[in-house]
């Protein structure tokens, strides 16, 4: 009699369950999953029209993609986005990188403290971070330039190398640098080829999440870029803010896709680093 | 001997070196000189110093000598030719309401007087040149260090004489401010957990290949461009949008009762969970994983109802996940800025974005300065709040 009672308020409990988790998902994915076909809106609208929905080819076109593509702002913002992006990536990588080497090892003096000022730009509310880059770089002569730009999204991107690197560090076997010295390598040498190719997965992902952060902060460029250093983010801001237009979400679909992509790479670095360090 | 000690230490902190000097100049340094400009106000002690020299002998009743407007004169068409006149009117006017205009119109004037006896000729232009006031509130703006900003950003104000009062009804703004930022911050890490908890469990005690397939859910949208998941907010909670369409098609409300969803409260905190999720779900992740999924069953057949089950059993195990995860969501949402300005309109702004403001409307810099420090200060406790309890190393990164 128990038995029978039991089954079905378990069964019960599990359909409850199992349905508020698919609403949960469906609260995460749907914006995501919205913007992709309203991108091949032949109206300018923002919502599915009658022909949408009844699937009539007529509604749908690449209208918003060719705009985007033939306007040379949106050329100039990918072309700025890809220059700060990438040179702001090779600089936070490499001094996280270095920075991480030296949090790892068991004789790092006042490490905990050292850690904690060099992750607080991740933390630091970008508005302040902002305001306060602004004045300091604007006295320099750096607001305005691409240069400013590329040392203030440098900075906001080593956290999360210091991050992956160390964490891609503590799984390393710290017997293979030993039996290197052992065997008579150098420190350098050691390093380039024994550690670097090992924590190279860990060294990469944090690359490309640098290489995002960049991508995707507008606050900094709000303050700091002029004209010449409108980057994608930056137009997506002035899409919203000043004239909505289907364009924005043809821009937003590319951004999905591409965020897919550093996913996908990022996840296939983790289980390279997983197998491959082991330890 | 101290050499073969010291040589790891060196090599180790030789390592750090670079990046510590680099996020020093990018980053700390900028910082503070946002947090020193908070306190440190030389605009007006810089533009009239022979003016506020003069001062000093005056008694602070009735108007002063000549020889301090001589000064004044000379000093104020000087700040116009060197551009820094509208700054100095602003920051006196800041000090008492209306001095801007009297400071810039006789300005105009006077550049058109060749000669003194210049108190008259101020006074005529403007009579509040007469009134000791002015003459106060040109001394006080003419200290470099003032707590003024940190008054004014909770709602308190030094009066004339020295004392410390709250600002007039009308002008407390910022407390309020600062509690409706924690409380709607508060509210979105309790949303967040409330909807992160029983997916990142679905997740940790999923079979391998659909447990990674679920995680790549959650982590799509963290990847994704922070306007791009705003931006289609907007797109489905407008009330020409989405959300709308579908509620006045399926008969819910009818056409011309489309609700506002967006543009208001209601937008910034459901986009700022949305945003905010995947920060709760991925510690949580972590933690449920290491719970073996035989512990509920065990519990269950010695008697335990579910609840009592996962009160006493599984709970208590996340309670690390959980607090992992608050924390980073609290620390990021009271700082949040884009969000909030393009989908919060009028009522759904947040702390940063009268930083903002100040910063790039009203140009009062030292007050943005002065929030900005004390909404550091919140995010600088719990962020060493959040290195005791999880350690800022260990934060997990998708």
């Amino acid at each position: 009699m128990s038995m029978t009672a039991t089954v079905p308020r378990f069964r019960i409990g599990r359909v409850v369950y199992l349905t508020v988790c698919g609403l949960i998902f469906t609260f995460l994915l749907a914006p995501l999953v919205v913007i992709v076909p309203l991108s091949f809106n032949s109206e300018p609208y923002f919502t599915f029209t009658e022909g949408m929905l009844r699937l009539d080819p007529e509604a749908f076109s690449l209208r918003w993609y060719r705009q985007i593509a033939s306007d040379d702002v949106w050329a100039r913002a990918l072309g700025n986005s890809l220059l700060i992006g990438v040179t702001a990536t090779v600089l936070a990588t490499s001094l996280g990188t270095l920075a991480a080497l030296g949090l790892s090892s068991r004789a790092m003096p006042a490490r905990r403290l050292v850690t904690g000022l060099l992750i607080s730009p991740m933390v630091t509310p970008l508005i302040i971070s902002a305001a306060g880059m602004f004045f300091f770089y604007s006295a320099l002569g750096l607001s305005q330039t691409h240069l400013g730009l590329i040392l203030a999204h440098a900075a906001l991107g080593t956290p999360f190398v210091v991050i992956t690197v160390t964490a891609t560090l503590s799984a390393f076997d710290r017997n293979l640098t030993r039996a290197a010295a052992g065997l008579g390598a150098g420190p350098f040498e050691t390093f380039r080829r024994v550690q670097l190719p090992l924590i190279a997965p860990g060294v990469l992902s944090g690359a490309l999440f640098a290489f995002a952060v960049s991508f995707d902060e507008v606050v900094v460029v709000l303050f700091m870029a002029g004209e010449n250093q409108r980057t994608i983010p930056r137009q997506m801001w002035a899409g919203v803010r000043e004239q909505l237009s289907p364009a924005i979400l043809a821009a937003a679909t590319f951004l999905i896709v591409f965020a897919v992509l550093l996913l996908g790479t990022v996840e296939w670095l983790r289980r390279r680093a997983g197998t491959s360090v082991g330890a | 001997m101290a050499g073969a000690v010291n040589r790891p230490r060196l090599r180790a902190a030789g390592l750090a070196l670079p990046l510590v000097a680099f996020i020093g100049v990018t980053f700390a340094v900028p910082l503070a000189t946002m947090l020193v400009r908070s306190v440190y106000d030389p605009i007006v002690a810089d533009a009239l110093p022979d003016t506020l020299d003069q001062l000093r002998d005056w008694n602070g009743e009735g108007a002063p000598d000549e020889a301090v407007y001589a000064a004044a004169a000379r000093e104020l068409l000087l700040a116009r030719d060197e551009r820094t006149l509208g700054r100095v009117a602003s920051r006196v006017n800041r000090v008492r309401g209306g001095l801007r205009s009297v400071v810039v119109n006789s300005v105009r004037r006077l550049r058109e007087i060749p000669a003194g006896p210049w108190r008259e000729a101020m006074i005529d232009i403007d009579a509040d040149w007469g009134d000791a006031q002015t003459w106060q509130a040109i001394r006080t703006a003419g200290d470099r260090l003032t707590v003024r900003h940190y008054l004014n950003a909770v709602d308190l104000q030094r009066l004339p004489d020295g004392s410390i009062a709250r600002q007039p009804p009308d002008r407390r703004i910022y407390l309020r401010l600062f509690l409706r930022t924690f409380a709607v911050s508060l509210g979105i890490t309790a949303l967040c957990l409330l909807l992160g908890y029983p997916i990142a469990h679905l997740i940790a005690h999923a079979r391998p290949n659909r447990a990674g397939l679920l995680l790549a859910l959650v982590l799509v949208p963290f990847w994704t461009s922070l306007l791009v998941r705003t931006t289609s907010w907007i797109v489905l909670l407008q009330t020409q949008g989405v959300i709308n369409d579908l509620l006045v098609a399926v008969g819910l409300i009818g056409d011309d009762g489309r609700i506002a969803l967006v543009y208001n409260m209601m937008g910034t905190v459901v986009a700022m969970t949305h945003i905010l999720l995947p920060f709760m779900v991925l510690p949580l992740y972590s933690v449920m994983r290491t719970i073996p999924p035989q512990q509920m069953t065990a519990a269950a057949s010695l008697g335990a109802r579910f609840p009592k089950a996962f009160r006493r059993v599984y709970w208590p195990q996340t309670i690390s996940g959980v607090g992992a995860g608050s924390l980073l969501v609290f620390i990021l949402a009271i700082g949040y800025y884009i969000t909030p300005a393009l989908v919060g309109g009028q009522t759904g702004q947040l702390i940063s974005n009268f930083i903002a403001y100040h910063m790039q409307v009203s140009l009062n810099w030292g007050l943005a300065g002065a929030l900005g420090g004390i909404l550091l200060g919140c995010v600088a406790v719990l962020y060493l709040l959040y290195d005791r309890v999880v350690g800022v190393e260990r934060m997990r990164l998708g």
